[in-house]
């Protein structure tokens, strides 16, 4: 059994439809479980963070950050992957 | 589990205040390539730099993708080259063999063309100092310093009387850039041995065979945090700084054990430095001015700074398991866009930058002078900067740049990380004869401090 990966994915720019529907689509291509997922939207500014597992053996950071950098292009929003550990570590003892 | 607001506040702290991993810099040993051919030995050197650095660039830009902090720089430290050196018939040809091996590794800079003088010099630190003025105009990437005081063993005059000269020599060498040549040499007193920031970067004596040390930075940041207690008591402005240190820290202590993983060499130290760079918002002048002050340099300063530096480190201690290096703020005068306003303004004279090296780290760091200054008042001015770390048991350092044909007032423009020196002026009296004197300045007592 692998130790779990997690990347936190960020979601932000001007609201339209379908932008959840692409970027799980999109992880559920790669194989990546999402965890945790919280949205907001501040006058039309659309703000969404979503934690998912990368561990599966067919799910590769690499790739699975390159194709939301492609989809962010095409929403024109700004995806944004990330491990978990940075964030982890900043706010955590 | 992390909070969406703490997510956002990270992303916050990577667009708009410029939080950076400033550099990761890989310190290796030379001591075994030291040999009596001069081929032979930067062969040597050569191939040692560039089997251990190979993957270095790579290592950093992966760990910077992966985890989305900039990381700026990717840099390597060497064993000062005076220890190395002293079989060799020319010590510019090591110089020329270290600069190329990192212009193969694509690193920015190589730091280590030094020599440890603090008591006195061996024929080899003498030959290798004077080598410098063609050694660092000779190359692009290689920065070298030398140390001449500590407060175990005093200043060494003889040292400080000879640095004037080069550091002259070397601004006229390299005029035509303004003498940026003297951007890459820095003179220290009680140098640290595991310093990750260049110029003054090498990889002392007690180090071991290869290290990773990474330098955080993020002044932007702590003055973005001093925005949300504005007006407050300074009980509040230090337990701010002290928490946003903690996490900024935070970032440099993943980066460094990630890369000392992923190279597979062992994790030397965190430095906790607040480095500016001359982008708006990732300035310490603007800290200071946040607390309060009108223009940095004014009636205060130094308090501020004094408040800033020992905040940072606390904050920090706690966020790494190993702290090194300088730790504490920068105040380079090109490098910071608060601090060349305060210099234009006339608010920051040369007076007042010593007065602030009293308390913080690291000294009078890229400073233009008139074309004109005389070595000796170079030495001089390095002498009373040697004099505050010799006392105070701290680290200090001078970087000028005596700028061939500057005037006071006029702009010296370096570009990139080294910004732009407003040239300050200099006292017009002559400290010639102080100078002439050589010799050493003995240490200080250690008791009866008052």
């Amino acid at each position: 059994m692998n130790e779990q990966k997690k990347v936190v994915i960020s979601v932000l720019g001007l609201d339209r439809k379908g932008i959840i529907a692409r970027v799980s689509g999109v992880l559920y291509e790669n194989e990546a479980n999402i965890l945790d997922i919280s949205q907001t939207i501040v006058s039309g500014y659309f703000t969404m963070i979503l934690v998912a597992d990368i561990s599966a053996p067919g799910c590769s950071f690499d790739v699975l950050s390159e194709k939301l950098n492609k989809l962010g292009e095409e929403l024109g929003v700004q995806i944004r992957t990330q491990l978990s550990e940075i964030f982890e570590s900043m706010y955590r003892i | 589990m992390v909070t969406t607001s703490e997510i956002l506040s990270t992303l916050k702290m990577i667009d708009k205040q410029k939080l950076d991993v400033r550099t990761i810099t890989m310190g290796i040993s030379l001591l075994d390539c030291a040999c009596d051919s001069d081929e032979k030995e930067c062969q040597k050197v050569y191939d040692k730099i560039t089997r251990l650095a190979g993957n270095l660039v790579r290592v950093g830009e992966e760990i910077e993708r992966d985890f989305g902090v900039p990381i700026v720089n990717k840099r390597i430290s060497v064993t000062p080259a005076a220890l190395i050196s002293g079989a060799m018939k020319n010590p510019v040809k090591l110089a020329q063999a270290l600069d190329s091996a990192a212009a193969d590794i694509g690193v920015n800079f190589i730091g280590g063309f030094s020599a440890l003088v603090h008591k006195a010099m061996t024929h080899a630190d003498k030959r290798l100092i004077e080598s410098m003025p063609e050694a660092l105009s000779c190359t692009e990437r290689l920065c070298g310093s030398v140390n001449v005081g500590s407060t175990k063993a005093g200043i060494n005059m003889d040292a400080v009387k000879l640095m004037g000269v080069v550091v002259k020599q070397l601004a006229e060498n390299t005029a035509s850039s303004g003498g940026f040549g003297c951007a890459k040499l820095v003179i220290f007193s009680n140098a640290v041995e595991d310093n990750p920031f260049m110029a003054g970067a090498f990889h002392g004596p007690g180090e071991g065979e290869c290290a990773i040390n990474v330098g955080v930075s993020g002044p932007g940041v702590v003055k973005g945090a001093l925005e949300s207690v504005k007006g407050h008591p300074f009980d509040d402005v230090a337990e701010t700084i002290k928490k946003t240190a903690f996490s900024i820290t935070r970032v440099g202590q993943l980066v460094a054990l990630e890369a000392s993983r992923r190279l597979n060499v062992p994790f030397g130290i965190v430095d906790l430095s607040l480095a500016p760079t001359p982008a708006v918002g990732d300035s310490v002048a603007q800290i200071l001015e946040e607390m309060g002050l009108e223009v940095c340099g004014t009636h205060g300063t130094t308090a501020a700074l004094a408040l800033l530096n020992d905040a940072v480190k606390k904050g920090g201690v706690m966020a790494s398991s190993h702290v090194g290096g300088l730790s504490g703020a920068f105040i380079p005068l090109s490098e910071d866009i608060g601090m060349i306003r305060a210099a234009e303004r006339g608010c920051l004279c040369l007076d007042k930058l010593e007065a602030m090296t009293c308390v913080c780290s690291v000294g009078l760091d890229m400073i233009a002078v008139p074309g004109d200054t005389t070595a000796e008042t170079l030495s001089a001015i390095i002498a009373d900067e040697a004099a505050i770390g010799m006392v105070n048991n701290k680290t200090t350092a001078v970087r000028l740049i005596p700028a061939p044909g500057a005037k006071v007032g006029d702009n010296v423009e370096f570009g990139g990380l080294f910004g732009r020196a407003p040239v300050i002026a200099v006292h017009p009296f002559s400290s010639a004869e102080f100078i002439a004197r050589g010799g050493r300045i003995p240490a200080p007592l250690q008791s009866l401090r008052n």
